[in-house]
Order: C-alpha cells, then sequence, then structure tokens
C-alpha cells in the first residue's frame, strides 16, 4: 500500500523507495510512542530545577537519585509494594488453581449438565463488571471484609475468571488423548492425572494466565479504590493516586513512583514475551 | 440408510447398539468420572453463584430500591429509572460525554491500528524492536501512565504544550482544566495505548495466505487495491472483534478519567464542569461517594442493556460486511 506514490518507479529503486518509507515511518511514529516512556525515565532523575524549563532536559545532569528516596518514604511505598505484592501473589496463585480446576473439568471430564454449564461459562465473559460491583461490595459489607485485602483475594478461588478458564480449556483440549487414556488404564485418579500430568504439560498456557493475572492485580484500580480505606492497607495504584491528588505536587517524585509501578510489568514482559503475546492474540480469537 | 432402517427384533438392534451405557450413572467409572468433573469445576460453580448471578439479579433488585446500605432498601418500582431518565440532567451529560468519547476513541483505535499492524507487518529488517516500542505503552499501569500525561499534557510546563510553543508559536489549551480539551485529552492519552489492538491485527494479517498477494501482483493489482480486495476482507472478523470489544470497554473506562477528572477537582468531582463524568465514574460517584446504591445500580443496569442492544446491533450489522473465509468454502 505504501508504494503506490512509487508506482512509475521500477524493481529495484520502489524496492528501495518502499523500504525508506516504512522505515521513515516506522521511525516517526516509533520516536512518539517512545517518548513518553524516556521523559518518565529523565524525569524521575531530575532535580527540580530541570523539571519543566524548555529547552527539554532528556539526560539530566547530576542524576538525582534522591527522588526514589524521598518519594518512597514520604509516600511509604515500600508498604504498597509488600501490599500490591502480596495480593498479586495471593489472588494469581488463586486463579489458576481453580481455572485449572474448572477448565480441566470441561475439557477432559464427562458429566451431566457440562455443556449447558460452559454455555453459561461463555456468556459470563459478556457481562461487564459494572452490573455486578455494587452487588459484590454489598456483599462484602455484609461480611465485614471492607477495608481488608479479601475482597481483593478470595473472589479469585471460585474460578478466576471466565476468560482464563476457556483459555485453559482450549489448551487442554490439544493434548494427546492417549497420555490421559494410559493413566487411567494404569490406575490413576483424575486428581493425580490433574497434578501429575495434566499441569506439568501446560506450562505454557498456565504462564500465560499468570502473566495477565499478575498484570491484572497488579494493576488494579477500581477495586482497591472501593475496598481499602486505611492508607496502611493501600496498593501501589492508591499510593500513587495521592501523589496525582496532591496540591503541591513534586513532578520529579511522581514520575519516580510511577517507574517503579511500571518497572515490574516491564520486566515481566521482555523475560516472557511470547506467552504475552499469545495471551493478547487468545483474547482475540475468541471473537 | 441409516442402521435403524434395517428390520430386525427388538433384541437384534440392542445388540447392534454399542457397548457403551446408555446413562452415565451405569458404570462406575462412568460415575466416577462424573463425581471428579463436578468436584473439578466446583469452585466456578460456586463462584458463579456468589459473584456472578447472585449479585447479577441482587442489582436488578437494587435498582428498582432506594438503599444506602445501612438501612433497609425500601422498594420504588421502576421510579429510580424514571427520574434518571427524565429527570436528571447529570445522567444525560454523563451519556453525551460517554458517547463522545466512545466516537473519538473507538475510530481511531480501529483505523490507526490496523494501519499501524500493516506498517509492522513488512518484512523489514528489525522490526520485532519497532513492535515492541509499539505495544509497551499498552502494559504501562494505567495509574502510571496516567500520572506521566498528566505531566506531559500540564497547561504551562507540560512537554506538549512547551513544544507546541517554542517549535510552532502555537499557545496550546489548557488540556486538563478547560471543559473543551478534557475528553480531547483522555483520547490522546488512549491513542498512546493502542498497541494492543494492534497486536491483535497483526495476528490477523499474518493468517492471511501470502499466495492471495502473489496472485493479485501477478494480475496487475496494485497494492492499494490488494489492501482493500484481500487485506480488509480476510481480517474483517478482527475487526468486528476489535470494534466490539473497543466500544464495550470505552462504554466502561473508569480509571483514566476517574484519575483525570478528579486530579485537580477532589474525589466527587469529574474534570471542569463535570466534562468528565463518564458512565462508571458517575456509577462510582453516586453509589461510593452519596452511597446511593439503589440510583447506582439502576444507572448500572441502563448500561447493561444498553450494552447488550449494541452488541445484539453489531453481530446483526456484521452479517452484511464480515467475511468469514470457512462459510466462503462451504458455499
Amino acid at each position: 500500500m505504501l508504494t503506490i506514490a512509487l508506482g512509475r518507479l521500477e524493481g529495484k529503486s520502489r524496492k528501495v523507495a518502499h523500504f525508506s518509507l516504512v522505515y521513515f515511518l516506522l521511525i516517526g511514529l516509533g520516536f512518539l510512542f517512545a517518548m513518553p516512556l524516556v521523559w518518565l525515565l529523565s524525569t524521575s532523575l531530575k532535580s527540580n530545577e530541570q523539571v519543566g524549563t524548555w529547552p527539554p532536559v532528556w539526560i539530566p545532569y547530576p542524576f538525582v537519585w534522591e527522588n526514589y528516596f524521598v518519594a518512597w518514604t514520604s509516600g511509604r511505598f515500600g508498604l504498597y509494594f509488600f501490599n500490591t505484592a502480596f495480593i498479586t501473589v495471593l489472588a494469581t496463585f488463586g486463579q489458576l488453581l481453580t481455572a485449572s480446576m474448572a477448565a480441566f473439568g470441561f475439557a477432559r471430564l464427562r458429566f451431566p449438565g457440562r455443556e449447558v454449564l460452559f454455555a453459561v461459562l461463555l456468556a459470563t465473559m459478556m457481562l461487564p463488571f459494572v452490573v455486578t460491583m455494587i452487588p459484590t461490595f454489598i456483599l462484602f459489607k455484609n461480611l465485614g471484609w471492607l477495608d481488608s485485602f479479601r475482597p481483593l483475594i478470595v473472589p479469585y478461588y471460585f474460578g478466576g475468571g471466565a476468560f482464563f478458564i476457556f483459555l485453559l480449556r482450549q489448551f487442554f483440549k490439544t493434548l494427546p488423548n492417549e497420555l490421559f487414556e494410559q493413566a487411567t488404564i494404569d490406575g490413576a485418579s483424575n486428581y493425580r492425572i490433574y497434578y501429575q500430568i495434566l499441569l506439568p504439560l501446560s506450562k505454557p498456557a498456565l504462564s500465560t494466565v499468570a502473566i495477565f493475572g499478575f498484570l491484572h492485580h497488579w494493576n488494579d484500580f477500581l477495586a482497591p479504590l472501593i475496598y481499602l480505606n486505611s492508607p496502611e492497607k493501600f496498593t501501589l495504584a492508591l499510593g500513587l493516586q495521592q501523589f496525582i491528588q496532591r496540591t503541591e505536587v513534586r513532578y520529579q517524585e511522581m514520575m519516580a513512583m510511577a517507574l517503579l509501578m511500571t518497572i515490574p510489568v516491564l520486566l515481566v514482559f521482555f523475560f516472557f514475551q511470547q506467552y504475552f503475546i499469545r495471551g493478547v492474540v487468545m483474547s482475540g480469537i475468541k471473537g | 440408510m441409516s442402521q435403524e432402517a434395517i428390520p430386525g427384533t427388538e433384541s437384534d438392534r440392542i445388540a447392534q447398539l454399542p457397548a457403551k451405557p446408555r446413562s452415565v450413572w451405569a458404570s462406575p467409572i462412568r460415575r466416577r468420572e462424573a463425581r471428579d468433573g463436578i468436584v473439578f469445576i466446583l469452585p466456578w460453580f460456586l463462584g458463579l453463584l456468589i459473584f456472578i448471578l447472585g449479585p447479577f439479579v441482587a442489582g436488578f433488585y437494587y435498582s428498582l430500591t432506594e438503599y444506602d446500605s445501612l438501612l433497609p432498601a425500601n422498594w420504588l418500582g421502576v421510579e429510580n429509572y424514571r427520574r434518571i431518565l427524565f429527570d436528571d440532567d447529570r445522567f444525560w451529560l454523563t451519556v453525551y460525554n460517554t458517547v463522545w468519547y466512545v466516537c473519538a476513541a473507538v475510530v481511531p483505535q480501529v483505523v490507526l491500528g490496523l494501519l499501524l499492524a500493516v506498517l509492522l507487518n513488512q518484512k523489514a529488517r528489525g522490526i520485532t524492536v519497532f513492535r515492541t516500542v509499539f505495544f509497551m505503552p499498552s502494559i504501562v499501569p494505567i495509574v502510571a501512565s496516567v500520572s506521566l500525561f498528566i505531566f506531559i499534557l500540564h497547561d504551562r510546563f507540560g512537554l506538549l504544550n512547551e513544544t507546541l510553543y517554542q517549535v510552532f508559536g502555537i499557545v496550546g489549551p489548557n488540556w486538563l482544566t478547560s471543559p473543551d480539551w478534557s475528553k480531547p485529552s483522555l483520547v490522546l492519552w488512549s491513542l498512546w495505548g493502542i498497541g494492543g489492538g494492534m497486536i491483535i491485527y497483526l495476528a490477523g494479517l499474518q493468517g492471511i495466505p501470502q499466495t492471495l498477494y502473489e496472485a493479485a501482483a501477478i494480475d496487475g493489482a496494485g497494492a492499494l487495491r490488494c489492501f482493500w480486495k484481500i487485506t480488509i476482507p480476510l481480517i474483517s472478523p478482527t475487526i468486528l472483534f476489535v470494534v466490539i470489544m473497543g466500544i464495550i470497554g470505552s462504554f466502561q473506562i473508569f480509571t483514566p478519567v476517574f484519575l483525570l477528572g478528579s486530579a485537580n477537582y477532589g474525589l466527587a468531582a469529574a474534570g471542569p464542569m463535570d466534562s468528565l463524568l463518564f458512565w462508571v465514574v458517575y456509577i462510582y460517584n453516586q453509589g461510593f461517594f452519596y452511597f446511593r446504591m439503589g440510583y447506582a445500580s439502576a444507572i448500572a443496569w441502563l448500561l447493561f442493556m444498553l450494552l447488550v442492544v449494541l452488541t445484539l446491533i453489531q453481530f446483526r450489522l456484521a452479517g452484511r460486511w464480515v467475511y468469514y473465509e470457512d462459510e466462503a468454502a462451504i458455499r
């Protein structure tokens, strides 16, 4: 499509022109997309004088590492970091466990009503969270669970999300039947098959679920906002929001904390890129 | 001719049936399998009842009551809905703001996302690096990226307005403090995260057989013609998916709107002159700020019904323009 304007050029020169245009667009747009993150990093290391000056300072001099220290201590970010990690690990574990269980049931075991229940599962994927948000809040209020981590963790031990069950079920279906039949003939129970055969063979799919679970809990804002009140129970997202609300904003510190919250996500992305992309694409395939 | 058509006595027919038991409860192995299956899906099933179906029904009930979550719910019938639709100007402002954003954000997501994917589908050296650059912003935690945009869009010393002024001599708008520019700011923020949709398109593009383009090139078709006649039809199911997910997601957008809206105006506010009062923000406001749980539930149910209708309409319309390869093969 990009070669349209170059229609009259022939052969090699046409190809050169095509790729020049491609690289021109890639580099130009790439700069626009990369710039905010570079700006985030750069600002987080600036002294107060270098923030918001013209011409913009891209490489701060000197590097002010104190921004991180000041923001970390003044905003109690160590505590928020721990809280967020605690919720993320426990909730993601629950998702992995119960979603893989349900997916195993739907993929490999025959029981009455399975097809109907699976259709219900697919239907719940379409249900917007706003319809259940308020009644769920009232439920946890009646249980006396407000201002605790329980509303952010316990629900994930009940299936862990329809989409993840669907994703795992599709993966379990691709595993060879003979494996399960042989194990059954050898006298293995379904529970043993689940944790000794199915789970070890499903590491790629489980990794995808783990990564998306991690992302969701790490980034979540609405649920902590609704359920957590005392500052000592805040997550990183709520801590950063407090920075935004301050009347006297020190942007270099705000950027430092925003970057600290982003770094674990980027690390996971770089180390598990293939699972990441697969998950995004899977979410598209279901449509 | 099927098996049943062969004449024979009743006992012959039973003998012809496979040895499998007719009921799942008939053999101990099948019985155990069924029992285990139920055990394995039990956590999900309980979750379905407790966290999805229960709240779903309860939410509808609350929407017909006056309920502050402390005193018992007070039955109102459809009064909440009547008040929202006929007496609540802020609700209609909410609808206007949300629809404005949905239109302004979904169109670029769908169109630019596709164009970007076509660009990144070129066989150029180092293309994976560029894919990473475009995809990365879409995974930055929303609270972090909104903090960053609040800084970049600052009226006076934000990078955007400084660049506009110093390089182009344009005095930039007050992005976050002007009612006319708060929604465009949000669209700008959403454009930065376009990489998520781009990756979905990219997977779709890579599923198109290369031979189609080769054949078209031999027939003398230009690049633009190939794009309209091959790429667009073959990727139309992906486009439909991105459109539906984009619309559903944009109607329910909360975190960035709430953060931008409350940045300078306090938690109960929704941007300058309520210009960032969006559907879910209004639900949050009524439910968790004013504790009008019944009223908030009714607003939530209106959104739910709207989304159901929109999704159905889109699937209906999709029949006219979405091309499914498998279906074509059957014909």
